[in-house]
């Protein structure tokens, strides 16, 4: 891999007496889309959280350009270029579209005023819907305008790379095929480096470049996503692909088949 | 009806009072989903502070108003930065009861404050017994309101326009307003989260003084002055906790009605009133008039 921007190492998070991520490695290269998929509960969230401070690891490091990031405050870690698309969009529901973007660039100078102003035009450019309901309250979008919105108010904080929490929840395949690529052209056109953490394998493995498994809190696979796509386990568990056989036939699968 | 619109101007002038208290309550609750019962008692310090700029130190009154709201606005923030902060986390309950011993502790701690002492005192104003007449020729057959009403209504209208400008208008203020909808994600916008809870506790606090300050003249200064805000209470309720223009608006309802029961009704329902008011609103329509009944969408 290529200059790594974002590095974590052995990195062990809990929720009080839960541990939700234990050791936890991944390296993410700059300017590279990145997937971490996972079933509900295995820790891609808290990846992710802990990544951009919202939590703090009891072990391990993170590393963004080199420097261990890990314990600093959210709004600091943000001011560096990381920004987080959290899981369920969490908009303001009350402030207008328009506001929602401007608080995206809340941690940028007062001074770049000119400068967030084009760049909302910029992004009103990937979701010429937002431009249209510019001055409606947020809360009156769909769930998918609501995810665009809440991408774009991500894109506003400048980053160098951007953090996607299940940017599919809840939408319709056609949808988060349009949101998949709008990632892909922003990653493209902007050189924004993206890890995004899905449940939604195949759509995932389709536009990212390199992929990890995580399992109740580890990592128990990592390739580029063309060799993922095309593994025994990944096609079977993640895909829904499976050859003829028999179910549970071996030890680590059975405690995945539902009976 | 010269009589009722009469008794209506006095109420609103009331009204104002109870809606800037209960603007105080609204700002916090909205910010930290806790209630301040010390609003009150944030009210009557207002009140002894302008005392103090005024008589002890001498300052012309409207400088004495505007220092005590900035003094006020930093002991607000400072109330939230040492007392509240480290009961972050904690459930509401015990904020709730932090809050109703601030205000005890307030109580007490003027009576010991040599000047401010268990005794009513009158703050000097410059508009004192002056009269203002509207409609009518002269002084005969208009609306007649003393200057105290008058000065009540357009300071409280004057606020309501500054907040509205921060709150619509400015980066800070469009930032409290996300971050009191939806905490996680100001925090991921790297919006200072407890900054600006800081911040709106100072303006609370603020707001409650500039409440105490415009109140004084037309009653006393008294450390049990803040008692009041156990009538701006229901006015927050009336108005939908959590809304500022109810906030508002239901001070002047309760005002009014108030002031017309005291009139018309016998003996006692002044004093009542308020709470008829709340509770005829909480039967008939539990979220208030301006309630919000938000569902997230998933």
């Amino acid at each position: 891999m290529s200059d790594v921007i974002l590095q974590l190492n052995n990195v062990e998070s809990s929720y009080g007496p839960v541990k939700a991520i234990r050791g936890v490695s991944l390296k993410v290269s700059q300017g590279s889309v990145v997937t971490v998929l996972g079933a509900n509960g295995a820790g891609k969230s808290t990846i992710l959280k802990t990544i951009s401070g919202i939590i703090d690891p009891q072990k391990g490091s993170v590393v963004y350009r080199g420097e261990p990031i890990q314990k600093k405050d959210p709004a600091w870690i943000v001011r560096q270029g990381i920004a987080h698309v959290p899981e369920g969009r969490e908009i303001f529901p009350l402030l207008t579209v328009r506001e929602n973007l401007l608080m995206g660039a809340y941690t940028r100078a007062l001074g770049e005023r000119a400068a967030v102003e084009q760049e909302i035009g910029q992004v009103y450019g990937y979701f010429p819907i937002l431009k249209e309901r510019a001055n409606q309250p947020a809360g009156q979008l769909s769930g998918g305008q609501q995810q665009m919105l809440a991408i774009s108010r991500a894109l506003l904080a400048k980053p160098t790379i951007m953090l996607l929490d299940e940017p599919s929840l809840g939408l319709s395949p056609k949808l988060t095929h349009e949101i998949f690529e709008i990632i892909r052209r922003i990653n493209a056109e902007r050189g924004v480096t993206i890890l995004v953490v899905e449940q939604n394998a195949r759509v995932a493995l389709k536009y990212a470049d390199y992929g990890y498994v995580l399992e109740v809190g580890r990592i128990v696979m990592e390739d580029p996503c063309s060799v993922l796509r095309e593994k025994e386990d990944v096609k079977e568990f993640y895909l829904g692909i499976k050859d003829a056989g028999v179910r549970g036939t071996r030890r680590w699968k059975k405690k995945k088949t539902w009976r | 009806m010269l009589q009722f619109l009469q008794l209506v101007a006095s109420g609103i002038a009331q009204g104002c009072i109870y809606g800037l208290i209960a603007l105080g309550f609204v700002l916090i609750y909205k910010a930290t989903e806790t209630i301040n019962f010390a609003q009150g008692d944030l009210m009557m310090l207002g009140g002894f502070l302008g005392l103090t700029g005024t008589l002890a130190l001498g300052l012309p009154f409207w400088a004495a108003f505007a220092a005590a709201l900035l003094v006020m606005l930093f002991f607000g923030m400072a109330l939230e930065r040492v007392v509240l902060r480290p009961l972050l986390g904690q459930p509401a309950f015990t904020v709730v009861m932090v809050t109703i011993g601030v205000g005890y502790l307030a109580r007490g701690l003027v009576t010991m404050i040599p000047e401010w002492g268990t005794d009513t005192h009158v703050l000097p104003v410059p508009y004192k017994d002056q009269i203002v007449s509207l409609g009518g020729n002269g002084t005969e057959g208009g609306l007649i309101m003393s200057m105290e009403h008058v000065v009540v209504i357009a300071v409280t209208a004057l606020l309501i326009v500054a907040l509205y400008l921060l709150f619509k208008h400015t980066r800070i203020g469009i930032a409290m307003q996300a971050t009191s909808q939806n905490q996680l994600a100001a925090f991921y916008m790297g919006i200072p989260v407890r900054r600006i809870n800081m911040l709106v506790w100072g303006i609370s606090a603020a707001v409650s003084a500039c409440a105490g300050l415009l109140l004084a003249p037309i009653t006393f200064v008294h450390a049990n002055m803040g008692f009041i805000g156990l009538k701006a209470f229901p006015a927050a309720v009336v108005g939908g906790f959590g809304s500022i223009p109810g906030a508002l608006v239901g001070g002047l309802i309760i005002g009014v009605v108030e002031t017309l029961a005291g009139f018309y009704l016998p003996e006692g329902f002044k004093d009542i009133a308020a709470y008829i008011v709340v509770l005829v609103m909480l039967a008939v329509k539990p979220n208030g008039l301006f309630g919000e009944n938000l569902r997230k969408k998933v």
